[in-house]
């Protein structure tokens, strides 16, 4: 065997601290809770400014077309109408924004309006502000373009073909960015295994998780200042401005963004730069507040779907025991018009090369397209779920077809607990796990013995059959930005991290700001956890801003709320801070009661002397000396203290190889284990879910409660796109479910009860043991298609898309006798 | 956030005198033909708990009661309001104290981002009104118009439950 890269990746562990305790690692009921169920939260389409206008895109109907003009005058003329924004102003105003790939990928230019064609229906050429939301409508609807219509292609790899109808001049090609992955010897594998499984096609696709507060903002450039205000639910506020910034041609200090609620995101929310860009413009030169919340049919034409990938010539060598040797693949993702945040895509999957599993040998072949479609943008499980998906299917599809017993076959290809730290063959370094202890539980929790029996009895003749699936997952979080230089070596991003601040204030509260953008993770509450053990104080008073303001939050680059990393590097940051904190208030404590600080202990908000809680100072003693008497205190401990303690989290990352496409890619793995038992009736493909379990690992867990309450999120969601939602474009480039009556989003009778069981393997890593999460992995895509596949007969086709709707399910079901099975084994 | 604000004046529908009382408090007002119940109470009136989530009467977010009856508030016009009573989520607090519904929501985590929340309690009034005793199954049935992104409806469902068993149903059907 040749060439298996050597460990080249060391992560140091890390010192744990040993204050938590107390109140981390409890469920306590959230802080934020009050306002929402009193309904008296601040969401951003909830925000009002004097003078502010509505505003109002006008979006193509068409899927690619040449702009041959655009009359604005008509809208204008209607009272209460302020005015218009066109693309060819945005091209006179603004530069293009600033795009990820290289060249010629890289030379894609994209304004915040359609300049010169439209590229996907939904492509905005025009917005109109007005005062109300109905003018706005109707002025919109006023704005006459005229189209001159050009082929569309739709799919992903057709895109690639040189003939294909050019979406972007400037690149050339569809083809956007292309690489090779390619890690330990896959033809040695391929050559020297007993059985190579081959796959046709495995597509997954598009969907979202269409978060129920569509995107929204209320920008203000204000006059006086040329300040930009940008109250929003933009979630990477920070990703946003460095987009926007060079794009209007302000500095950083001219960018103010702002949020309080936001009404859940799951990547989606990455997204509203460019209406966000579009608005600014329109307040500058209307002289108002431009404030826009779409409709919820604008939000399914055009906020972002997930990525959608098409795996093609899929080969997978296996040992006669049933080892993996590894999975030789050609990926297609098709990132829609533009590139969003994209092609990032193109390597976050890589984050979990082997998934699972004890895969030595990958070569991924990996194309990146656009088409006429809605753009992508990050979805939940963003990039690393398409491609955990194809690992679970190519184990399940091993299973049935080579005869191992898909539980069985888990637990021989699993990195085992002792393997951790686990260095994948492209030097990712999995921290911490225990999969088949994840595994039994999950099982155990829906009595798989019995279920099996069950499914034996049911037998032939029946009408219905019952399938049972496994979906193993990872959820890695807290990523390395350095990865986006094997996309492009010239980005100058690496690293990670996050930014906390606390405050002992004038009256010895504790305030704490972040500088993320929590949408329903419990932010306040779980900071507020942590905090309390180190400063030895109740949760309860700790005051934890609500929101975001770039005003006065800290923050870096960074920050904000995504790719599940808030446990280890938005809590890192306000643990630090909080230690800061904790030290000053030590220093002053030891001048102010006259001892040694190594006798001193913090508890009930007050500093007192271990053994003898009689000589202490509460907090506000502390603050007064600082803030307000500090004639008291030495000169040196006066100049040396602010009771004002800002922490930057920085996670322990090198660069990576961009050439050889290596590195440490992320810093923690929590696992989820998925166990689906479903039940189809043969006669209409109709699915019912009887029984379902979830194995959680991340790591230490700071707030049980709100950890649960996300393996539910993503569960649900992730059953809704295996089953119910999906994005499908016609020949055309028309969108089929623009609204929730096509989209049909998951629902509380569609959804099952969801069991939830634990393992908890600390990150050694991480300052608090937690590993990120939330995203999920997409586990319940994998987990349902198993137990479709699992419930069909032997000679049925292989379930090779991740969307299966109940026609699908039927199809399958009742498949011809010699239909093409898209699967073949090769036996040496 | 609450202040009330000026009516659109350059609009050139027709305007119609509404009276209407909504959480005990009566509001006249003249509105237009064309508003929404959902945009008066949140753009008019400042009740900005009511949230819009789809336009199309399919997510629930925008869920009052009026007259007794669970309704979407984007499916109905502000005019048809006129003599009706209307509850919404800003009525469920008694003197700014979390009623018994809202307390088990923060007890069983029933709510993540909080966006379909003040709809979800709606239906769930209305639901324990009709059923102070429901079963789970009953309680995926009253609360099927209202979709939740974030909980997977688990901890809603809990949240119901739990509140029906501490006496919320019963309260409410007092109440009627």
């Amino acid at each position: 065997m040749s060439s298996v890269p050597v460990a080249q990746t060391t992560v140091e562990s890390v010192e744990k601290p040993d204050r938590l305790g107390e109140w981390s690692g409890k469920s306590i009921p959230r802080k934020e809770d009050g306002r929402h169920l009193k309904g008296q939260a601040l969401f951003t389409d909830d925000k009002w400014q004097h003078r502010m206008g509505y505003a109002h895109f006008v979006r193509s109907p068409h899927a690619h077309a040449r702009i041959v003009s655009v009359d604005t005058s008509r809208a204008e003329a209607l009272e209460g109408v302020f005015g218009t924004l066109t693309g060819d102003e945005v091209k006179d105003l603004s530069e293009p924004f600033f795009q990820i790939a290289p060249p010629p990928g890289g030379n894609l230019k994209e304004w915040c309006l359609a300049v010169g064609k439209v590229r996907y229906q939904g492509d905005a050429v025009a917005v109109v502000l007005a005062e109300s939301r109905e003018i706005a409508r109707d002025a919109a609807e006023l704005v006459e373009v005229e189209y001159e219509p050009l082929p569309a292609i739709v799919d992903g790899i057709a895109a690639a073909d040189p003939d294909a109808p050019l979406l972007h001049d400037e690149v050339g090609s569809n083809i956007v960015w292309h690489g090779v992955y390619d890690y330990g010897d896959i033809d040695w594998a391929l050559e020297n295994a007993d059985h190579v499984v081959k796959i046709d096609r495995l597509h997954f696709h598009r969907f979202s998780s269409t978060p129920l507060e569509c995107n929204a903002a209320v920008v203000n450039w204000e006059q006086g200042t040329g300040v930009i205000e940008i109250f929003s639910n933009n979630q990477m506020p920070m990703f946003a401005s460095l987009v926007i910034g060079p794009a209007l041609g302000v500095p950083s200090n001219k960018i103010q963004f702002q949020s309080q609620d936001i009404g859940g995101a799951f990547g989606i929310k990455i997204g509203s730069y460019p209406q966000i860009t579009a608005l600014a413009l329109l307040s500058k030169k209307l002289g108002r507040p431009a404030k826009w919340t779409e409709y919820r049919t604008d939000h399914m034409l055009s906020a972002g779907h997930g990525n959608e990938r098409t795996f093609v010539d899929i080969q997978v060598p296996v040992m006669a025991d049933g080892t993996i040797l590894g999975v030789k693949v050609r990926a297609f993702d098709d990132a829609g018009a533009y590139l969003h945040y994209e092609p990032l895509g193109a390597v976050i999957w890589s984050q979990v090369v082997p998934g699972c599993y004890k895969i030595k040998h990958v070569q991924v072949d990996f194309t990146e397209t656009v088409s006429n479609k809605c753009p992508t943008i990050p979805n939940r499980g963003y990039s690393r779920m398409q491609h955990l998906w194809l690992i679970e299917r190519i184990v399940d599809v091993v299973a049935t077809e080579l005869g191992f017993d898909p539980v069985e076959l888990r637990k021989h290809n699993y990195i085992q607990p002792e393997d951790y730290p686990y260095e994948t063959p492209n030097a990712c370094v999995y921290d911490s796990g225990d999969l088949p202890k994840a595994l039994d539980l999950a099982l155990g929790a829906v009595d798989y013995p019995a279920w099996l029996k069950r499914q034996e009895e049911l037998g032939t003749g029946s009408g219905k059959r019952i399938g049972i699936g496994i979906g193993t997952t990872l959820d890695s979080g807290t990523n390395n930005f350095g990865q986006a230089r094997i996309i492009n070596p010239e980005l100058p991003f690496s690293g990670n991290g996050e930014a906390a601040y606390a405050k002992l204030d004038l009256y010895g509260e504790v305030n704490l700001n972040l500088g993320t953008t929590p949408q329903g993770q419990g932010h306040e509450t779980t900071a507020a956890q942590v905090v309390a053990d180190i400063l030895g104080m109740s949760p309860d008073d700790v005051n934890v801003t609500a929101g975001f303001d770039q005003r006065h939050n800290t923050y870096v680059a960074f920050s904000g709320t995504y790719a599940s990393q808030f446990a280890v590097t938005g809590l890192g940051a306000a643990m630090g801070a909080a230690e800061k904190l904790r030290a000053e208030i030590l220093k002053v404590a030891a001048y102010a009661l006259e001892a040694d600080e190594a006798d001193l202990d913090l508890g009930g908000g007050q500093v007192f002397v271990r053994g003898d809680r009689e000589r202490a100072i509460p907090f506000i003693g502390i603050a007064n000396l600082v803030y307000s008497n500090n004639a008291v205190l030495s000169p040196e401990l006066a100049g040396s203290v602010s009771l004002n303690c800002r922490h930057v989290y920085v996670p322990p990352f090198q660069v990576p190889d961009h050439e050889a496409k290596t590195g440490n890619l992320t810093l923690t793995y929590a696992s989820q284990t998925h166990v689906c038992v479903l039940e189809i009736d043969e006669e209409t493909g109709h699915v019912e879910i009887l029984d379902y379990a979830v194995a959680d690992d991340c790591g230490r867990v700071i707030n049980p409660m709100i950890v649960d309450g996300q393996v539910h999120g993503a569960t649900a969601l992730g059953i809704g796109a295996a089953l119910f939602e999906t994005f499908e474009y016609d020949d055309e480039g028309q969108l089929m479910q623009s609204s929730f009556y096509d989209y049909h989003a998951i629902t509380a009778l569609d959804a099952p009860h969801i069991k939830t069981e634990h393992v908890q393997t600390p990150s050694p890593f991480t300052p608090n043991g937690a590993k990120g999460m939330g995203e999920g992995g997409g586990a319940p895509l994998h987990a349902v298609c198993a137990a479709i596949q699992n419930a069909l007969d032997d000679g049925a086709p292989v379930v090779s898309e991740s969307h299966n709707s109940w026609e699908r399910i039927y199809r399958l079901i009742n498949h011809e006798p010699n239909a093409p099975r898209g699967v073949e084994v090769v036996t040496r | 956030m609450s202040d009330e604000r000026d009516p659109v004046v350059s609009d050139e529908g027709t305007a119609h005198a509404i009276e209407v009382t909504i959480n005990g408090e009566t509001h006249k007002r003249t509105v237009l033909a064309r508003q929404l119940l959902v945009h008066f109470l949140r753009d008019t009136l400042g009740l900005q708990g009511t949230h819009v989530g789809c336009d199309t009467g399919s997510c629930g977010a925008c869920s009052v009661i009026v007259d007794g009856q669970l309704i979407k508030s984007c499916m109905m016009l502000a005019p048809q309001v006129d003599g009706a009573s209307i509850e919404t989520v800003e009525g469920l607090a008694q003197d700014g104290e979390l009623n018994v519904l809202q307390r088990s929501f923060n007890e069983n985590h029933g709510l993540q981002c909080g966006y379909c929340t003040p709809g979800m309690l709606m239906a769930a009034t209305d639901l324990l009104r009709r059923n102070p005793n429901p079963s789970e199954d009953e309680i995926r049935h009253g609360i099927r118009g209202n979709i939740c992104r974030c909980t997977g409806y688990v901890n809603i469902v809990k949240s119901i439950k739990a509140a029906a068993e501490a006496g919320a149903g019963a309260a409410e059907e007092a109440s009627r």
